[in-house]
């Protein structure tokens, strides 16, 4: 019998990779920033001032993009707990701090699918500033979407499925 | 254990001061550290320096870690120096490539200080 990751790596059941998505998440920022990540509430209207997205892309066995978008406000926090430096010291690395936090999170989710680790690789990070885009990514699936909490802030995770 | 001289080879200024840290928490005494973007930056920073522990990333633009070390021992101060991956590429193909291209331990980012404790102190026994 195949292990259990192996089959959902082969069989594709995305579904099934939205708590190994979030467990992906809650270790980067667990062993990166010790700061627990919580489960946030359905939002009660579109998320709005999420003005950084952090971009990784995924190629090979695996194609698609890992994305996480959260404010200017968090993206500084986050950057200051990696850093353990002020927020004021750490704006001038929010790019480069939230750019490895997606490459993290990106890696571990395919680290924790065996049958992803060998045949699927990340992009360099890339970060975009401002909320007055549209992403168009090339996936052709509904993609798993996860809201959490960093330090009661918004933060969303998720990733695009081009199969 | 003496005072140690590390070089620390990633492109993100970030995790290079994560990894100097983590190195720290685990109880090491820097007396000086390196940083490289990439493999290219860490040879040239070997010709003129150097050090007991290399910490190395793997994905790199110009020269990513795999090549480094392949090269490393074309470097008179690369020679015999214990070289450390992390990286958030955990695949088995790299994890032996590296292996066998000299390197003595690999760490999968996400890391705590204590998993680059485990790792490096070993390799450091008695050098200084």
């Amino acid at each position: 019998m195949r292990p259990t990751k192996e089959v959902l790596a082969s069989e594709h059941k995305h579904e099934e990779w939205h708590p190994i998505l979030e467990m992906a998440a809650r270790e980067v920022f667990q062993l990166m920033l010790a700061s627990e990540l919580k489960t946030a509430p359905p939002p009660e209207a579109p998320d709005q001032g999420l003005d950084v997205t952090s971009m990784v892309g995924l190629a090979g066995k695996l194609c698609g993009l890992l994305s996480i978008r959260c404010t200017g406000k968090t993206a500084a926090l986050i950057a200051s707990k990696m850093l353990g430096v002020d927020v004021e010291k750490a704006s001038a690395e929010l790019n480069d701090a939230l750019g490895e936090v997606a490459n993290m999170v990106a890696g571990n989710f395919k680290n924790k699918i065996s049958g992803l680790n060998d045949g699927c690789m990340l992009s360099v990070p890339t970060v975009v500033i401002g909320t007055d885009y549209i992403l168009h990514s090339m996936a052709d699936s509904p993609g798993i979407e996860i809201r959490l909490l960093f330090e009661d802030n918004p933060i969303l995770v998720s990733i695009q499925i081009n199969e | 254990m003496g005072s140690i001289q590390a070089l620390i080879v990633d492109d993100s200024s970030v995790m290079r001061k994560i990894v100097e840290r983590s190195l720290r928490q685990a109880g090491m005494e820097l007396s000086q550290v390196y940083e490289a973007g990439n493999g290219a930056e860490a040879l040239a920073v070997l010709k003129d320096n150097k050090v007991n522990l290399i910490l190395c990333d793997i994905n790199m633009p110009v020269m990513d870690g795999l090549e480094f070390i392949k090269q490393l021992a074309s470097v008179e101060n690369g020679k015999g120096v214990p070289v450390v991956m992390i990286t958030t590429e955990g695949s088995e193909s790299n994890v032996v490539t590296a292996l066998s291209n000299g390197a003595r331990g690999y760490i999968r980012k996400p890391f705590t200080a204590e998993q680059v404790k485990e790792h490096v102190m070993p390799l450091l026994a008695g050098k200084s």
